[in-house]
């Protein structure tokens, strides 16, 4: 069967699970091959297995963290032209879809972004015009190159025994231009990653600044937090946990909505959560008209009591 | 120092969007503005101009109503537009209109600095900037929320998806500019007098020397075989917090398992 690729995302090793759900659309497609750039493999090499990577190509260099963007896409585009590959998944975000970008040039191939699903036969989904229409594509050109939005599929375990290819990359000028001087980690926060959370808690301008609420409710359902520009531009929570257009995109298995009223740009990044919950003052609140559960009341004390409830139902 | 910020003109996302018959986005029969993520470029190319000397020329490759998202730009204080348009480029996806984009942006000659959104409110792609860094041999740096320009290099303060880092790269240089950088100013009574005078220039295909097989539909890489309009979600219960709706949004999350 053929190969197809699958960048690795992650940090110093630890893969993200947005990997293991490439890997899973990537066997339905052929033999998963995974790409790893950068250091940390030895911890990356059991997930990478576990979710059924039969090849692992590694690129590891200090020189490829020097620069931003363009050495990964860089390797990509080595072992594509080598592996000849049916395709190549990278996952969808902002820097995700910069590779591809370019990795769509180098390679001369067509390229389909932000796909919510992808079948055997390569044909893709996707959402568009904030989630008012479904769009199915196919690539017609040379080495299809998707990008793949986090929670698309359910991460399915199938062990393998990866094969394991060092690579040496010899960077190029032109993957030297933008040099990175320096690098701030964003700080953990002890709760999942906004982008591949199953939960996700938004509080908005409704919270007055206030987001104990809803970072108690998150908590109590292992979700994360996240936030809408509203309240981001108050000052009140980090632009990283920003949702929308301009934000993060979510998907996550369910959405609660706190105090936001549903503008079409904070709609873009949560459309295609699997069910929506708001709690809202404004009865009239676009965001019910989308809702699958709303409460029509003040965040500050429906928060809480649901908050109390549930921990009293786990015990 | 001469700075070109691409803009596009993209159908108004708060009015209703649609598909034409050939699946392509209807950019005719719609209410169309200047993608508002990139008046966030424009902005930052004004800054930049009025703190140094720098010449502001506004581009886009777009039908005949896209002019408008130009002379939104004159009017804000950009010096002159150039305007791509072609029968022939109806449809064309990114890579072509990276192409395209490439050629124009080499046509205009001496550029020090490329200005771009982020990504455009239609299609939200955010992938035609690092194209064309390949494309014209350029650096870029995404989703930057701090420039400064000097002394032939530029220093970005970046948005990356799991750090934030600061890049440096010489000029001439390819930037995308987040909603975060700065505040768009309003175009002024002065300004939009003032738009009417400035130079705008049209070029076709031929003017850049782009075949016209390499670009449209018929020359995508991608072909989008079915549009389905999404059933509008239903809207599902709602209550009226009458001192139990804590307990019934508990209730509600149990009953779907997520507790
Ligand atoms: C180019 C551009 C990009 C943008 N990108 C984004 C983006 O990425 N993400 C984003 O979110 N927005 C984005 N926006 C902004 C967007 O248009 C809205 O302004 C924003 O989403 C509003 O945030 P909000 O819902 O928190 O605030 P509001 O619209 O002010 O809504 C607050 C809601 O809280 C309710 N409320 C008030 N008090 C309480 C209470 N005590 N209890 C319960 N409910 C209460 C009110 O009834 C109201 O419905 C963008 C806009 C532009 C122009
Ligand atoms: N047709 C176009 N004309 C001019 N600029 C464009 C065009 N398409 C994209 N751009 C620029 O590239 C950015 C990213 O666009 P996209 O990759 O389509 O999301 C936009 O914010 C614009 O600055």
């Amino acid at each position: 069967m053929t190969e197809v690729l699958v960048l690795v995302d992650h940090a110093d090793g630890t893969v993200r699970k947005t990997t293991t759900e490439l890997l899973t659309i990537a066997r339905r497609i052929g033999d998963a091959a995974a790409v790893f750039v950068g250091s940390g493999y030895e911890s990356a090499k059991d997930t990478l297995g576990r979710y059924g990577a039969t090849k692992v190509y590694i690129a590891d260099a200090a020189e490829l963290d020097e620069y931003v963007i363009a050495p990964k896409a860089q390797v990509l585009a080595t072992v594509a032209s080598s592996a000849a590959p049916a395709a190549v998944l990278i996952t969808s975000s902002l820097d995700g879809k910069e590779i591809a970008g370019r990795l769509a040039v180098k390679l001369g191939s067509g390229l389909v972004t932000d796909a919510t699903d992808v079948t055997a036969e390569l044909t893709t989904e996707q959402s568009a015009f904030a989630g008012a229409y479904t769009v199915r594509s196919r690539i017609t050109h040379g080495t299809p190159v998707i990008t793949v939005k986090p929670n698309a599929v359910t991460p399915e375990p199938a062990p393998a025994t990866p094969v394991e290819e060092k690579l040496e990359i010899q960077l190029p000028e032109s993957a030297t231009r933008a040099r990175i001087v320096e690098r701030q980690p964003r700080a953990a926060t002890g709760r999942p990653d906004l982008a591949e959370a199953e939960i996700v808690v938004a509080g908005g301008r409704g919270t007055a600044g206030d987001f104990g609420p809803v970072e108690e409710l998150a908590d109590v359902l292992g979700a994360a937090v996240g936030a809408s520009r509203a309240a981001v531009d108050s000052g009140w929570y980090p632009h990283a946990y920003q949702i929308g257009q301009t934000g993060k995109t979510v998907s996550p298995q369910l959405y609660v909505a706190a105090g936001i009223s549903g503008a079409i740009q904070h709609r873009a990044g949560m459309q295609t959560s699997k069910t929506i919950v708001a709690v809202n003052k404004d009865r009239e609140a676009p965001i019910f008209a989308m809702a699958d559960f709303g409460v029509v009341g003040d965040l500050h004390t429906v928060l809480p009591l649901a908050t109390e409830e549930i921990k009293k139902r786990e015990g | 120092m001469k700075i070109v910020v691409l803009v596009k003109h993209v159908p108004d996302a708060t009015a209703d969007r649609r598909f034409t018959d050939d699946n392509t986005t209807d950019r005719v029969g719609v209410d169309g503005i200047l993608s508002e993520l990139d008046e966030y470029a424009v902005e930052e190319a004004l800054s930049i101009a009025e703190r140094g000397d720098a010449e502001v020329v506004v581009l886009t490759m777009g039908p005949a109503q896209a002019a408008d998202a130009l002379r939104k730009g004159l009017q804000m204080g950009a010096d002159a537009a150039v305007h791509v348009v072609d029968d022939a480029l109806h449809g064309s996806d990114a890579i072509a209109t990276s192409l395209v984009l490439a050629d124009a942006i080499e046509k205009s000659g001496d550029v020090d600095l490329v200005l771009t959104g982020m990504a455009s409110t239609d299609g939200t792609m955010g992938v035609v900037p690092a194209m064309l860094s390949e494309r014209l041999g350029l650096p870029h740096i995404g989703a930057v929320r701090e420039l400064t320009v000097g002394d032939g290099t530029v220093t970005a303060r970046r948005d990356g998806d799991v750090a934030s880092e600061t890049v440096q790269a010489r000029l001439p240089a390819i930037v995308s500019v987040t909603d975060q950088i700065n505040e768009p100013r309003y175009p002024s009574f002065k300004g939009i007098m003032a738009a009417k005078k400035k130079p705008f220039q049209t070029w076709s295909l031929d003017d850049l020397g782009v075949d016209a097989d390499q670009v449209g539909l018929s020359a995508a890489w991608s072909v989008v075989t079915e549009v389905t309009k999404r059933p509008p979600r239903s809207a599902g219960e709602i209550v009226d917090d009458d001192g139990n709706g804590g307990a019934r949004l508990a209730e509600f999350l149990a009953e779907r398992k997520f507790v």
